[in-house]
Order: C-alpha cells, then structure tokens, then sequence
C-alpha cells in the first residue's frame, strides 16, 4: 500500500486527494495543514466580508471530503523539512511521516516589504486566510478609516469586501495603475474610475514612507490618517521546505508538466510553484486557484501511477468590482497586434501573434469569453477559423464545421 | 449517459428553444407571464454560421470538464454525469464562464453563473429544449 504524503490544506491538496483516488482507492494519504481549517475556498474571503457568502460556504468540498477520500488530515501542524534519503518529512510538533510520493502544497504568504514605523501601527492585517479575514472583520467599524496597502487582485477585492463596513477606504500603490499585473493602461484606468465612483479613493504612483502611529506619510509627501491598515502588497510563494532540500527553486518550486519537483517522488502544485506559461512561452510563477486544482490533480494522478499532463496552463483571471466585470488570459508578446473595440462601458483587446491568439483583456461585457480562452490554450492557428467574426464575438459557428461536429455531435 | 446532441441540418434557426429553457428555469406556470417583454438568459443558444447553418449550443457535460476544476467557489460539480451549479454557494466571479471552451456556461443577468442541468432540478424533468424542437433538431440519447 503506497503512502502519499501532501504537505498544505489548500486546493491544490484536494485536486491532488482527488487525483490519486481518482486512480489508486487504497493508498493511505496523509494532509499536513497548517491552518485549523478544512479546505476552504480563499478567494471567497473578501465576498465574505461583502456577506455574499458565510464560513460554512466558503468549504470548497462537502464536510465528508476527507472520510470519503480516506485522507487523515493533522490540523494545525507544519512540514519543516523534507529528508529524500530517508523519503520522510519532519513535522514541528517532533513527529515524522514517511512517504513514498510526497506532493508540497505550501501556497504562498503575504510580500510585506520593510516600512518604516510599521511596528507602531496596531491594527495591521494581511488579507490571505480566514483568521486574517475575521481579525480584520473584528478591527473594522463603520466609523473606520481604512488604508490599504496594494491595489492588486487582493487589495482591491478587500477594498469591494470592506465597501460599507468601513466609512472612508484609500488604496495606495507604487504602480501608476490599479491591477497593475493583469491590466494595461486603459482597461486599468475605466476600472479605477468605476471603483472611484464606488467611493474608493486611490493613491496611485506612491506608497507609505513611513508609519507614525495612525497615519502614513506618503512619498508624495501627503500623509493618511487611517484606523485600520490591510497590507496587500504581495505574495511570495512558499518555497523554503525544497529549497533547504536541494530542490530547484527560484521564483517558485519548479515543476514540469506532471507536477514533478527536481526531487525524486516530490511533487508540487499550486501557487508555490513556478511552471510554463503557453501564451508567453516561459516559465513564471502563476498563482491561481484554477491552475492549482489542474496542477494537484495531475501531481495527483501522477504520484498514483497515472500519466496525465497539465501542459497548457495560461495565466488567466477573472474579476470583477462592483458590478464591472473583468475577464484576462494569456500575454502580449513583444511584437503582438492588438484588435480593440470600445465604448464607455465596455473594452475588448484582443492580442495576436503568429497566427495564434495571445492573450486577451475584456472589461464590462462577459460573454462567452471561454471560446476565446480555448483558442490560446489549444494554440488554434487563426488561419483555420473564422477570426473576422470571432473578433466580433466569441462563437462556435466560427469554429469550422470539423470542429462543431466534433464538440456538439460527440461526447467530449 | 444521455446528453443533448444537435442535428444542424434540421435546425430551423427559429430559437424556440432557447424561450423553451428560459421558461423551464424561470420557475413560473405561465409561459407568457414569464417570458413577455423580459430579456431572456437562456442556457442554450442558437447560432448562425456564415453560409447560414444554425445549431443550439448548450452545456456539453464534459467528461473532463474545465469548469468543475476551475470553480473558486467550490460550485461546480458533477453528479452521475450532470454537471450542475450549487446557487448557494455560487459567488458569481464568472470563472467557469472565462473558461468553457464551448460558452456554454453564461451569466444569468443578475451577476451569477448558470448552465444546462438537463432540466434535472425544475419541474420540466427532462430537456424542455429537446421537447419543444419543432423539428426534432435536438436530441437527448446515449452517443
């Protein structure tokens, strides 16, 4: 009976449960979670602060998840380090597990680069986990003033979280735009204007020099009174427990298209690892809950002696605030076209290289937008489909009829 | 399992589908109350091609289905074959729409996600889309 070992709680632990059971029903697995809290749904928490959603539905799998998978979770331990000699993990409460295929799972921790006086503010939270979430929830009153630090994916959806719990919320970042790392200037500034006329306020091309107490000083020179800090600058994924084993690391564990590490039977998945981009064609770090349930399920199915691949990861998002919608995927290469339509509420940019479709930003209208997010993913070339009107509109009919046949007369 | 299939050369184009399935998930006993002077989201869709074929799209039930894995909300799932949205727990972030290569899971109007469920969970039972085709150009069968 193989022994399968997974160190984390998070979704790329599920998929990974669910790969192997998926393909081996009597190996034991053991989950090493740090936080006391069965997989839960982490992007979810800044819908729970906007009370879209509650403690309870924000468990990603049903309460039995783990009896009907036979997985024995240790809550509220941590993997220090990895012995691949002795094909063993040691935990922090002096307790070793041994392994026969062992998948890290570590996620990734809030970037918080040093600030001056940033011991002297008291109310200060990272917005990554529920006890972050809720000692947040707890810090904030209606007569508070918020600031955040980060205008990225987790600073802006805490910004929509805490709209209406808080009286006053400012986001600052060093960017000149928000969502700096998915948006590009236009699609960047119609969402800042929307989010402006949802009473946020933005403090862009600047961050805090300086805490004294309450307030930051600028590097504008302006200083911010505020109750209650949220440092939402980053996150750096977890990636000490390979490292310190001799596995191959730089920005994240770097895994192939199995979810292999460098080290013999350590696997890894989600947002602690570094993979291959197909749209850019380079390996990054691309920390998304989509991609780290894709990545666990082929560790998975992998360490059980299966032989998928997950070998068409794209970065891609989709996020919305306020009612504004917005869907990305993929890059722009140097060298790319670009389509573009707009009006005052929504824009469509469309990127194009080689005969492929790179990437795309899409603000205000969603629809269909998956038919163009297969096209970079199974690396369509643009020749053999109809791109005048798919530029137009995402559809099938564009698709070629060998194509319709095969998707709407077969099972696939 | 049966899914729906499409037979494009007897599609009419005439869309009485999609009126079929808005009316079967609006929850309502009267077609004419529930559909009149409304904007319909229907979960499947008529297309036209170029050289003018039409054909409904709907949710092709993957095998492997992208959806399911890609749900941030934990609301997408498949059970005995039917991929269905939990609406308790659908957050409406629209990911499974970023991500089916078929655009057969779409916004419902109100900001959250819904998709074909075979007319499993509403009173009709079986796909009112495949009944009501005048021309019999939808199918529920085993392939």
């Amino acid at each position: 009976m193989k022994k399968y070992v997974i160190i984390g709680n998070g979704t790329a632990a599920a998929g990974c449960i669910e790969g192997i059971r998926s393909t081996d029903a009597e190996g034991s697995i053991t989950v090493i979670s740090a936080e006391k809290y069965p997989v839960y749904c982490r992007p979810l928490i800044s819908y729970y602060l906007e009370k879209k959603t509650d403690l309870k539905r924000m468990n990603y799998r049903a309460d039995s998840f783990y009896t009907d998978n036979h997985a024995d979770v240790r809550y509220g331990v941590s993997a220090l380090a990895i012995n691949t000699d002795e094909k063993e993990i040691s935990l922090d409460n002096g307790e070793t597990v041994p392994y026969d295929a062992l998948c890290v799972c570590t996620g990734s921790a809030p970037f918080i680069p040093p600030m001056q006086g940033l011991d002297t503010v008291q109310n200060k939270f990272p917005f990554m986990t529920i006890d972050d979430t809720l000692a947040l929830e707890k810090a904030v009153t209606p007569e508070s003033r918020v600031l955040i630090i980060g205008a990225g994916l987790i600073g802006l959806k805490c910004a929509e979280g805490l709209h209406g719990r808080a009286q006053q919320i400012t986001v600052c970042d060093l960017a000149p735009r928000v969502l700096s790392s998915i948006l590009d200037d236009k699609c960047a500034a119609m969402m800042q204007k929307h989010l402006e006329a949802n009473g946020i306020r933005f403090l862009l091309g600047t961050s805090a020099k300086e805490f004294i107490g309450n307030s930051a000083v600028m590097q504008s020179g302006e200083t911010v009174e505020f109750d209650v800090l949220v440092l939402a600058v980053g996150v750096r994924a977890n990636t000490a427990i390979v490292r310190n084993a001799g596995g191959n690391v730089s920005r994240g564990i770097l895994v192939d298209d199995v979810c292999r590490t460098s080290l013999p039977d350590v696997y890894a998945a989600g947002d602690c690892t570094e993979y291959h981009d197909i749209s850019s064609n380079s390996v990054k770090v691309m920390a998304l809950m989509p991609n780290a349930y894709m990545q666990g399920r082929t560790a998975g199915i992998n360490m059980a002696g299966g032989a998928v691949l997950f070998d068409n990861a794209i970065p891609m998002n989709s996020i919305g605030f306020f009612g504004l919608h917005c869907h990305t995927a993929g890059s722009q290469p140097e060298g790319c076209e670009m389509y573009e339509e707009s009006d005052d509420s929504h824009i469509k940019r469309l990127f194009v290289k080689d005969d492929r479709l790179t990437g795309f930003m899409l603000l205000g209208h969603m629809h269909r937008t998956g038919i163009y997010t297969a096209l970079i993913r199974n690396r369509t070339p643009l020749s053999e489909v109809d791109f005048a009107r798919l530029k137009i509109e995402p559809q099938l009919a564009a698709m070629g009829e060998a194509y319709r046949n095969k998707v709407l007369k077969g099972v696939v | 399992m049966k899914r729906i299939y499409v037979k494009e050369q007897w599609c009419l184009g005439c869309r009485l589908c999609e009126y079929n399935c808005a009316f079967a998930n609006s929850g309502m006993t009267d077609m004419a109350k529930a559909l009149r002077g409304k904007q319909i989201y229907p979960r499947i869709q008529v297309e036209t091609e170029a050289n003018g074929v039409t054909f409904a799209v709907s949710c092709r039930h993957c095998n492997d289905p992208i959806c399911v894995k890609s749900c941030i909300a934990g609301a997408l799932s498949k059970k005995d074959g039917v991929i269905e949205i939990d609406h308790e727990k659908c957050v409406g972030c629209l990911t499974c729409v970023l991500v089916c290569p078929y655009g057969a899971v779409i916004e419902d109007g109100s900001g959250v996600a819904q998709k074909c469920e075979l007319c499993m969970k509403n009173s009709c039972g079986a796909p009112a889309c495949v009944k009501g085709c005048p021309n019999n150009a939808i199918v529920y069968e085993e392939r």
